[in-house]
């Protein structure tokens, strides 16, 4: 049987995924989690009296923290696994994703195990974040001089 | 590539399994089940040496033996260098040779064993394979805790150890028949679709078994496919009939028996070397003992991955192995 024929009887037996049903859910859970980050800016900048800019680094640092700690607990990856990019895309998906690889090679050791694998991951995402970074603040320069 | 044996019996089976197992529908045909992942150690990767070991253990003290009664100890699991064989082997010490064929391994393992034994080579021989969730997840996919969103296709690691006892002894389950698939590719590439990697190499060992063998689809009470999973196993179908035209009825599949596939999050079912070997040694030589089967043919299925070369953009390519087995007369 030809590769293509193949090909068409798998996907006549692949199921499809509810693609809209998990938009919905990963917007609906992405924006809780944009809530949840502006109501901690607010206490933040009015309970403690941070200025705004600081205050947001503050939130992104709550966020990591309880990010890598739910994952810690070992329920995060459930609630990934329901939210998806609703979870993933924002801050707290980048933490997960380091500690999630930090606890599978914590046991090959500090420098072996946890130094070289825990950007498993994200390591791709900091690379690429980076890049882009770079590119998009060029086209800025060269557009908007600035 | 079909032989035939005269003189080769299954004695006895040892299975050990995880907490997943466990709580699946085949719970009491298991000899021990662990409910954490660890059992007692440190790492995965121990852990799932442990199951061999384990396994081995109570193999040989159900049949009230020692190590040094066993000829050559056959294995092979899922991890890098069979790590989990060959560490369980360094504390077993018997002569040991280490396999690999992915999901394929217990019937390879098994024909190794069989050939063995009938060639009068050896008096016995242990065949063991093992895999575990975490430490296949940790190799092959994403970080355990990670949990990222995974498409239906996807099929779930078991965790167990299985071994057996192959001698000339006339009791437990004949060994009738076995054959050697090829390796098949079909140019699938998806690593998350592996029942669709696998289906044509069974096809394939299936229809070379029957025209070795002279045999119909029919001669069978049951065919057993170890481990497509839910929509492989409709893959396996239609290929089988459109390609060489074979219905075929008396037909199931382990990955989709070890775990209630409505109750447990296990996505398409079970899959790992461990799946068949579960299935077929608890369960079906229950039911084969029974006499409620008395011809079953076990057709290992493994997709032959390597993160590697699915990230060079290579396809999958895969092995099925078949093994005849029928009830003593």
């Amino acid at each position: 049987m030809e590769k293509s024929k193949y090909n068409e009887i798998v996907k006549k037996h692949t199921p499809k995924e509810d693609r809209l049903f998990n938009a919905m859910i990963s917007f609906l859970t992405g924006g809780i989690m944009g809530v949840i980050g502006e109501i901690l800016l607010h206490v933040y900048s009015y309970y403690f009296d941070i200025p705004t800019t600081e205050a947001s680094t503050f939130m992104i640092v709550t966020l990591i923290f309880i990010g890598c700690l739910f994952t810690c607990f070992g329920f995060f990856d459930k609630w990934v696994g329901f939210a998806k990019a609703g979870l993933f895309v924002p801050i707290t998906g980048f933490a997960h994703a380091m500690m999630s690889a930090a606890l599978d090679f914590r046991k090959e050791g500090f420098v072996t195990g946890i130094g070289a694998s825990m950007l498993k991951l994200s390591g791709s995402v900091i690379i690429f974040g980076v890049v882009s970074a770079y590119a998009f603040g060029l086209v800025r320069l060269i557009i908007f001089g600035g | 590539m079909t032989f035939k044996y005269k003189n080769v019996y299954i004695n006895e089976t040892a299975l050990v399994t995880g907490p997943y197992e466990k709580k699946g529908p085949l719970e009491s045909y298991f000899d021990k089940s662990y409910s954490d992942l660890y059992f007692g150690g440190n790492t995965w990767e121990g852990a799932e040496s442990k199951l061999i070991e384990e396994s081995v253990n109570i193999l040989l003290s159900k049949l009230n033996k020692t190590k040094f009664d066993i000829d050559v100890h056959v294995s092979g699991d899922l991890l890098n260098q069979l790590v989990s064989s060959n560490y369980a082997s360094s504390r077993l010490g018997i002569p040991y040779l280490g396999v690999y064929n992915a999901c394929a391994t217990s019937v390879e393992g098994l024909i190794v064993g069989a050939n063995m034994v009938e060639a009068k080579q050896v008096k016995n021989c242990v065949v063991s394979v093992s895999s575990h969730n975490n430490a296949a997840e940790k190799q092959f996919r994403y970080p355990v805790e990670y949990g990222g969103p995974k498409p239906k296709t996807t099929t779930f690691t078991t965790t167990g150890g299985a071994s057996c006892y192959l001698s000339y002894n006339k009791t437990g389950i004949k060994i009738e028949s076995s054959t050697i698939g090829k390796v098949v590719d079909m140019g699938i590439k998806d690593a998350y679709h592996m029942g669709a990697v696998m289906a044509p190499a069974a096809c394939e060992t299936l229809y070379e078994h029957l025209k070795e063998t002279k045999r119909k689809v029919d001669y069978y009470d049951l065919i057993l496919t170890g481990d497509l999973g839910v929509y492989g196993k409709e893959i396996f179908k239609e290929y089988l009939k459109d390609e060489y035209n074979i219905e075929i009825k008396n037909y199931d599949d382990t990955g989709t028996m070890i775990y209630d596939l409505n109750k447990q999050p296990v996505y398409a079912g079970g899959s790992g070397p461990a799946c068949a070997p579960l299935v077929t040694f608890g369960y079906i030589f229950n039911q084969m003992k029974k006499n409620k089967l008395n011809k079953v043919l076990l057709i290992a299925t493994g997709a032959l991955l390597s993160t590697t070369m699915v990230n060079e953009k290579y396809s999958i390519p895969a092995i099925a192995h078949a093994i005849s087995l029928e009830v003593i007369e």
